[in-house]
């Protein structure tokens, strides 16, 4: 059954049993990201750490990354898995990632994720197969690239 | 073509839909590894029966043309198989052809009108009754498709009227108690939907109409989810406008239909300039040619007209009362069969009076998108998310819901599919035994 290579049981334990999930201060940055298509809704804060008491550059550290939301299964378990994966790296680091899992997310089923770059998160590549549903999978983490662009500006501005 | 048939012990005027769906090709296809497919989701457009699709091939291979240009034999015989489609596709509605304009979809047939009213605007006294502006009033209703609700907002912010709606309650009807204060003396246009696309509600023409009346209003009336299921008649139901779409009438794609009463046609300013709907062109100014065609400019879609007569012919010939009754059995049939499944809410009047072939469901602890992804891998095509009504959504309290939506192709057995496959999709994410 298709279904099964689709909803692996990482996406249905992240999505019954959320991690990191509930909005949290301090924060640098807010994102509500919404799915015009179905009305699923993100709201994802980011805390930023600067590296040796520099100024937030893509060196500083993702110290903490929180989210409330409402959505599916894919959206909901998508999300808890970026929290995992992105908390603790530097912004550069997760932005590779984010690179690599908006890559996958793109290769129609196809592609052979790198393990050591998206852990978790390579569980998502039987969603590429379906077009509808990678809007889900990437609601999270296009709201923290949202908010992460944004702590960013306001430290340059 | 109808047959009377025994199912599930009750006796119902159902359709010969083995014969019918013979005409639909798309319909004995599979899906996902093999499933047969069990199409429910006509709210959002219809299959097409081989008859359309002939009807359009055939207008291609023997009398394309551009109309209403040229002497030319195969514009005489294009020009005249449009005109005819349109004399077709008005007594389909009970209307004159001079009153039906063709436009791309229904979602254009109501932007004209609602640019008509803003274009009038800035016009002289004989477009004053589609003059808007500050202290004049338009209403629509919470159930309304984003179609019938955002060009409405849109002529507000252009002019300054006031956008107000009718709530709609519980059971997903529309609240009348406030009907002769929301309809009032300001109010310029009152503009509804004949069914819910989302609730199956078929709402009170009659009772609004009469109010507007009383007021001088205009009515428009969104028929995208009646004209395809139900006899409509547009001198009974004593509207001004009338909008829907070809596309889920068994039509092509590309073509809509705005009916609207002669008499409003011809003072109205065009919505969309161009040729095919000028009187004189003039280096500085133009005039407009007569409606229908002052609302056609360009070349017209004539092919997908002919395909939209041919559907009007084919349902015609089945009978839009026997159409009407078939859903109307499929319809009692679901809200039972989907509704007596445990942890399943039907969204909408639960029982089917004044209700169409429209059953919208949540499932407890399944989010839409993940239920949709279990029927779709049993091969039951349904629609999810907030069906292009958020705010009725919002009003409601849910993000989005499942929507199986009927036609005359569909059977008892594809309400058994759907019933196996939402307690199939319980069991797939462990909320059901």
């Amino acid at each position: 059954m298709q279904l099964d290579a689709m909803y692996q049981e990482i996406i249905l334990d992240h999505y019954r049993n959320p991690h990191h999930k509930g909005l949290r201060d301090p924060h640098d940055a807010e994102a509500h990201h919404i799915n015009p298509t179905c009305g699923d809704e993100v709201t994802l804060r980011v805390r930023l750490a600067p590296e040796s008491g520099a100024e937030l550059d893509e060196k500083a550290i993702v110290s903490d990354v929180s989210y409330e939301g409402m959505g599916c299964s894919i959206s909901q378990a998508s999300t808890s898995v970026l929290t995992d994966l992105l908390i603790g790296k530097s912004v550069d680091e997760g932005m590779r990632t984010l690179d690599a899992f908006t890559e996958m997310m793109q290769s129609k089923g196809k592609g052979e994720p790198d393990e050591d770059v998206l852990e978790d998160a390579v569980a998502f590549v039987g969603v590429s197969k379906y077009p509808a549903r990678i809007k889900c999978a990437l609601l999270g983490w296009m709201a923290w690239k949202d908010a992460v662009s944004q702590s960013l500006d306001k430290e340059g501005a | 073509m109808t047959t009377v048939r025994e199912f599930g012990g009750a006796e119902m005027g159902l359709l010969d839909v083995a014969a019918i769906r013979e005409d639909f090709p798309i319909l004995s296809r599979t899906v996902r590894d093999g499933r047969p497919l069990v199409y429910l989701d006509s709210g959002a457009t219809s299959q097409k029966p081989r008859q359309v699709l002939d009807a359009e091939r055939e207008f291609y291979e023997r009398h394309n043309a551009a109309v209403h240009r040229g002497a030319h034999q195969l514009a005489e015989e294009a020009t005249d198989a449009y005109e005819a489609a349109r004399e077709t596709i008005a007594s389909f509605i009970g209307a004159d052809s001079g009153e039906v304009v063709f436009t791309k979809n229904a979602t254009e047939a109501v932007n004209l009108v609602a640019y008509a009213m803003s274009n009038a605007a800035t016009a002289d006294e004989p477009l004053r009754r589609f003059q808007v502006g500050p202290g004049d009033e338009i209403v629509v209703t919470e159930m309304e498709h984003h179609a019938n609700l955002v060009p409405w907002q849109q002529l507000c912010q252009r002019t300054g009227a006031t956008l107000r709606w009718f709530s709609v309650t519980d059971e997903g009807r529309l609240d009348l108690s406030d009907l002769d204060e929301l309809v009032n003396e300001r109010t310029k246009l009152v503009a509804f939907a004949h069914q819910s696309n989302v609730l199956g509600t078929v709402n009170p023409v009659a009772t609004i109409t009469a109010r507007a009346r009383q007021v001088g209003a205009l009515v428009l009336l969104d028929a995208c989810q009646s004209v395809p299921h139900m006899p409509v008649d547009v001198a009974a139901l004593d509207v001004d406008f009338l909008a829907f779409s070809g596309h889920k009438m068994l039509g092509p794609n590309g073509i809509g239909v705005l009916w609207g009463r002669r008499e409003l046609l011809a003072t109205m300013p065009p919505f969309i300039s161009g040729g095919s709907m000028i009187g004189v062109v003039h280096m500085t100014h133009s005039t407009w040619a007569d409606p229908p065609q002052r609302f056609e400019a360009g070349v017209p879609m004539a092919p997908q007209a002919v395909g939209l007569a041919a559907a009007c012919d084919y349902l015609s010939k089945v009978g839009m009362e026997q159409v009407a009754a078939h859903e109307h059995a499929l319809t009692e049939y679901a809200l039972e069969k989907v509704g007596e499944i445990e942890g399943v809410r039907i969204v909408g009047p639960t029982e089917a009076v004044d209700r169409g072939g429209a059953v919208s469901f949540v499932v407890d602890d399944i989010h839409p998108h993940d239920l949709g992804q279990v029927l779709d891998d049993k091969g039951v095509e349904v629609r999810v998310g907030h069906h292009c009504a958020w705010p009725l959504h919002r009003k409601l309290g849910i993000v989005a819901t499942t929507r199986a939506s009927f036609y005359l192709y569909n059977t008892m057995e594809d309400v058994d599919a759907l019933a196996e496959a939402i307690r199939a999709a319980q069991r797939f994410f462990g909320t059901r035994a």
